[in-house]
C-alpha cells in the first residue's frame, strides 16, 4: 500500500505585501524612479513593484551611510553597537514566520528550508556578532581593530535574507556603515527587514537599502564614498568587480561559484550517504555555491549508491513552495531555468545519461525535476560548469589518489564532501582537498561561528566566524 | 701576487634547484656606484617565468606535506648558511650599491635575524591563525590555514638581500613555492643567496630567482594561471592597478607589504573549515 500526503500548505496570511516599494534610506523609504515586478516563480503572480536604483538612489544612500558613519555610529561604543545588534536579531525571531513566508513567495524555495534554516541562521548570524561588536581588540586580528567606513554590499537571490545578514551583521558589529542592494528577483524580505531596523531604532543610515538591478549594483561597486565591496555571486562577475576597484582603495571579498565534488569511498555508510548526496545538490532547488554537483564514487560501491540514490529520489517531492512537505520548490527564475535546460541539453549532448523520477510539475512557474546525469567524465561540460541547478553529474574512481586529482581538477575551490568511515581517510582527504569548506559525512551545514569562503576562483576572504570579522576590520599588515 | 687574474662568477637563473642561463640567451649589464662595469646577469625571458612556475607547482605538494618542524629547521638553516657566508654578501653589497660596509653589515645581519624569526613560526601560525568552532549542533568543527600553492613576488630594489627575504620568507614559512624576481639594478645578492639555498636541504623549486626587468616580467607574473598569488611589494605604486587588472583572470590574491608581520604569513594562506558529525 502507499502512503499518500495530504497537501499541507503554509498560510500567507501573516504577510502583508505593499504593491508598490521604494529605498530604504537614511533610516526612511523614500520613493522610487522607475519600478520593476517581482514576481512568485512558482505561481508567476506579480507580489509587488520594486525601485530600480539609479545613480541619485546610490549617491544618497552612501552620502547617508557615511553621514551616519562619522556623526553616530563609528563613536559609538561596542558595546553599544552590540546591543543594537542583539535587538535586531530578537526581532526577526519574533517576526521569523512572517520571514519565512515572504522568503518562500519571494524565492520559491520549500517553507520546510526558509522556516528551518534560511530564517533562524539569519538571526543567529546578529546574535552572534552581536557578541563580537565590544570584543573585537580580542580577535587576533591586530590589537587596534578599526572598522573600514562605508560598504557596499551586493547579494544574490539564493538565500536572500541569510546573505543579507552574512553581509550585514559582521560589518555593523566592526563598526561600519552599509549600503545593500538585495538580488533584483528576491527584495521583499530585505525591505521587511529595513522595517526590523526601525523597530530596533537603529540609528538612521547605518544599514540603507538600495533596491535594483545589476546596473544598481555597478553604481555601488564604482561608487567612489564607499570604502569596502562585499559581493556574492557569480565568478564571471565576481572578476568584472576585482578588475573594476583594482584602481582604487576599496577592499573587497568575493564569495563566488563552486563545483564542489561529493566523494564516496568504498567504506562509506551508504544510507547517510544517499541522504547526504541528495541535500547536497537538492537542497534549495541546487541554488547553492557550495552545492555537492559532482558526485564521485568509488568504482566498487557506484551501482549501489545510484540504485539507492534513484530509489530516494523517486521519494523526493516537488510542488509548491508553500506546502509543508514539499522538498523541492520553484527555480527562482525564468532566466536560471533557462541556463539549467540549456546546461543539461549539453549534457545530453555530450552522451551522459539523463535519468530523473517520474515527478508531475506545476503548470504554472518555473520548475525543472531533480536530475541525475551518469556517465559523465572531467571533460563534460556539466562536470566543469556550474548549473546552479538541481542537476547532479555523477563521476566514477578507482583510487583515493585519483579522486582527490579529480576533486580538485577545477577553477573552483568553494567545498567539497567527503563520505568515509575511516577516520585517518577522512582527515587525509580533508587535507588534500583544495576547498574552504569540507563536509565530511555531512553536507550544506552552515553556522555563524563557521569560517565560509573559497579557494581559487571561488573568492576572496571568509565570511562566519573569527576569520569572517576580518573582511570589515583594518588592522592587517597587507594592502 | 697582484698580478693574478680574478675568477669571476657568471650570474645564473636559479630554476628548480639548479642554475640554468636564461632560455632567451638575453643578459643586461650590471654596474656599480662609480659606472664600473660589474656581472652580465640573466634578462630572464616570459618561458624563463613559466619554467620556474612549473617547478614551483611541482614542488608545492612536498613541501606543503613537509611537517612545520622540518619546514622551520631547514628555513634555520637557510640563516645558518648565510651567517656562514656573510663576509662575501656585505662585500657584494659594498660593490654594487656603494652602500658603506657598516650598513652592508647591517642589512646582512638583519636578514639572516628574520630568517631566523620566520624559522620560528612555521610551527607556530597555524595555531593562532586556526581555531575551533562552536556551531550549534553534533559536529566537531575547525579551521585550519594552510599555503596556497605557488606566489610569485616582485623583490623591491633595495634593500636587494634583506628586501628579497623578506618576500620569499613569509611565502615559503606555512608551506607555498615561490617565484622571485629580484632587484634589477643589485640583482647579485640574489643569486648568491641561491648558492645558500642550494646548500641547505630546501628541495629543489621551493624557491626560485629570476633577474631582469619589472616592467616585462611582472605582467606575465599577473596573467600567468598557475600562479595562485602575487606579492608587489616590490613594484612602484603606480603600477599596482594594472597588475591588479591582469590578476583578476584567475582572481590572484594581490598584495603589498609595509614591514615584516605575522600577517604576511597569513596572507598567503586559505582558511578551510572541516565539519565531521559527533556521535556514536
Amino acid at each position: 500500500m502507499t502512503f499518500e500526503y495530504a497537501p499541507a500548505p503554509e498560510s500567507r496570511a501573516i504577510v502583508t505585501i505593499k504593491p508598490k516599494y521604494g529605498h530604504f534610506i537614511g533610516g526612511k523609504f523614500v520613493a522610487g524612479g522607475k519600478h520593476f515586478p517581482t514576481i512568485n516563480p512558482a505561481t508567476e503572480e506579480v507580489l509587488s513593484h520594486i525601485a530600480l536604483g539609479g545613480k541619485a538612489d546610490v549617491d544618497a544612500a552612501v552620502k547617508a551611510a557615511r553621514k551616519a558613519y562619522s556623526t553616530t555610529w563609528s563613536k559609538m561604543s561596542g558595546k553599544e553597537r552590540g546591543k543594537y545588534l542583539y535587538r535586531i536579531a530578537r526581532i526577526m525571531q519574533e517576526r521569523a514566520r512572517e520571514f519565512a513566508v515572504l522568503e518562500t513567495l519571494d524565492n520559491g524555495k520549500p517553507i520546510r528550508e526558509s522556516r528551518d534554516t534560511d530564517i533562524p541562521l539569519a538571526a543567529a548570524h546578529f546574535f552572534y556578532h552581536a557578541g563580537w561588536a565590544d570584543k573585537l581588540e580580542y580577535a587576533g586580528l591586530g590589537t587596534s581593530p578599526k572598522p573600514l567606513g562605508v560598504a557596499g554590499q551586493i547579494i544574490p537571490w539564493n538565500f536572500p535574507l541569510l546573505m543579507l545578514a552574512w553581509k550585514v551583521a559582521p560589518a555593523l558589529a566592526a563598526g561600519n556603515t552599509v549600503v545593500l542592494k538585495p538580488a533584483e528577483s528576491t527584495p521583499l524580505t530585505a525591505l521587511l527587514f529595513a522595517e526590523v531596523c526601525q523597530q530596533a531604532e537603529l540609528p538612521a543610515g547605518v544599514v540603507n537599502i538600495v533596491t535594483g538591478d545589476g546596473s544598481t549594483g555597478a553604481l555601488i561597486v564604482n561608487h567612489p564614498g564607499i570604502d569596502k565591496i562585499a559581493f556574492t555571486g557569480s565568478t564571471e562577475v565576481g572578476k568584472i568587480i576585482a578588475r573594476a576597484v583594482a584602481p582604487t582603495n576599496k577592499s573587497v571579498t568575493l564569495e563566488l561559484g563552486g563545483k564542489a565534488a561529493n566523494i564516496v569511498f568504498d567504506d562509506a555508510p551508504i544510507d547517510e550517504t544517499v541522504e547526504g548526496i541528495v541535500n547536497g545538490i537538492f537542497f534549495n532547488q541546487g541554488h547553492v555555491c557550495c552545492a555537492g554537483s559532482r558526485l564521485l564514487l568509488q568504482e566498487s560501491v557506484a551501482e549501489e549508491v545510484l540504485h539507492k540514490l534513484k530509489n530516494r529520489m523517486e521519494k523526493i517531492r516537488v510542488g509548491d513552495p508553500m506546502d509543508k512537505n514539499t522538498d523541492v520548490g520553484a527555480i527562482n527564475s525564468k532566466e536560471q531555468l533557462a541556463k539549467i535546460i540549456e546546461l543539461a541539453a549539453v549534457g545530453d549532448a555530450e552522451g551522459a545519461e539523463r535519468w530523473s523520477p517520474a515527478c508531475t510539475l506545476p503548470n504554472k512557474g518555473f520548475w525543472f525535476a531533480p536530475t541525475i546525469f551518469t556517465g559523465v567524465t572531467q571533460a563534460h561540460r556539466i562536470a566543469r560548469e556550474e548549473i546552479f541547478g538541481p542537476v547532479l553529474s555523477v563521476l566514477t574512481f578507482r583510487t583515493p589518489q585519483e579522486a582527490i586529482e579529480k576533486a580538485n581538477n577545477t577553477p573552483f575551490g568553494l567545498s567539497a564532501g567527503i563520505w568515509s568511515e575511516k577516520g585517518s581517510r577522512t582527515l587525509w582527504a580533508s587535507q588534500q582537498l583544495r576547498a574552504g569548506v569540507i563536509w565530511a559525512n555531512t553536507f550544506n551545514k552552515f553556522d555563524p561561528t563557521s569560517p565560509f569562503g573559497g579557494y581559487k576562483e571561488s573568492g576572496w576572504g571568509r565570511e562566519g566566524g573569527r576569520h569572517g570579522l576580518a573582511a570589515y576590520l583594518k588592522g592587517v599588515s597587507h594592502e | 701576487m697582484s698580478n693574478r687574474i680574478d675568477v669571476k662568477k657568471t650570474y645564473k637563473l636559479y630554476i628548480n634547484g639548479a642554475f640554468p642561463r636564461s632560455e632567451s640567451g638575453r643578459t643586461y649589464e650590471v654596474k656599480n656606484a662609480k659606472g664600473v662595469f660589474i656581472a652580465n646577469p640573466c634578462l630572464a625571458s616570459r618561458k624563463d617565468l613559466r619554467d620556474a612556475v612549473v617547478a614551483a607547482r611541482a614542488a608545492h605538494a612536498g613541501w606543503n606535506k613537509a611537517t612545520a618542524y622540518n619546514r622551520g629547521q631547514i628555513l634555520y638553516r637557510i640563516a645558518e648558511m648565510l651567517e656562514g657566508r656573510r663576509g662575501q654578501f656585505i662585500e657584494e653589497i659594498v660593490n654594487v650599491t656603494g652602500a658603506t660596509k657598516a650598513k652592508a653589515d647591517k642589512e646582512v645581519t638583519e636578514a639572516i635575524d628574520r630568517l631566523v624569526w620566520y624559522a620560528g613560526w612555521t610551527d607556530k601560525i597555524e595555531s593562532l591563525a586556526g581555531s575551533t568552532n562552536p556551531v550549534a549542533g553534533p559536529f566537531y568543527n575547525f579551521t585550519i590555514p594552510e599555503s596556497m600553492g605557488v606566489v610569485a613576488a616582485i623583490a623591491p630594489e633595495t634593500p636587494s638581500l634583506l628586501g628579497l627575504i623578506d618576500a620569499i620568507a613569509p611565502i615559503i614559512t606555512s608551506g607555498n613555492t615561490v617565484v622571485v624576481l629580484a632587484s634589477t639594478k643589485a640583482p647579485l645578492s640574489a643569486m648568491t643567496f641561491a648558492e645558500v639555498l642550494a646548500t641547505s636541504d630546501l628541495p629543489a623549486g621551493v624557491i626560485n630567482i629570476l633577474t631582469g626587468k619589472k616592467d616585462e616580467i611582472a605582467p606575465w607574473m599577473a596573467s600567468h594561471m598557475d600562479i595562485d598569488a602575487l606579492d608587489i611589494s616590490g613594484l612602484p605604486g603606480k603600477k599596482h592597478a594594472e597588475i591588479k587588472v591582469a590578476g583578476a583572470e584567475n582572481l590572484k590574491r594581490i598584495y603589498s607589504f609595509k614591514s615584516a608581520d605575522p600577517g604576511r604569513i597569513t596572507a598567503f594562506m586559505e582558511a578551510k573549515t572541516v565539519w565531521h558529525p559527533i556521535g556514536l
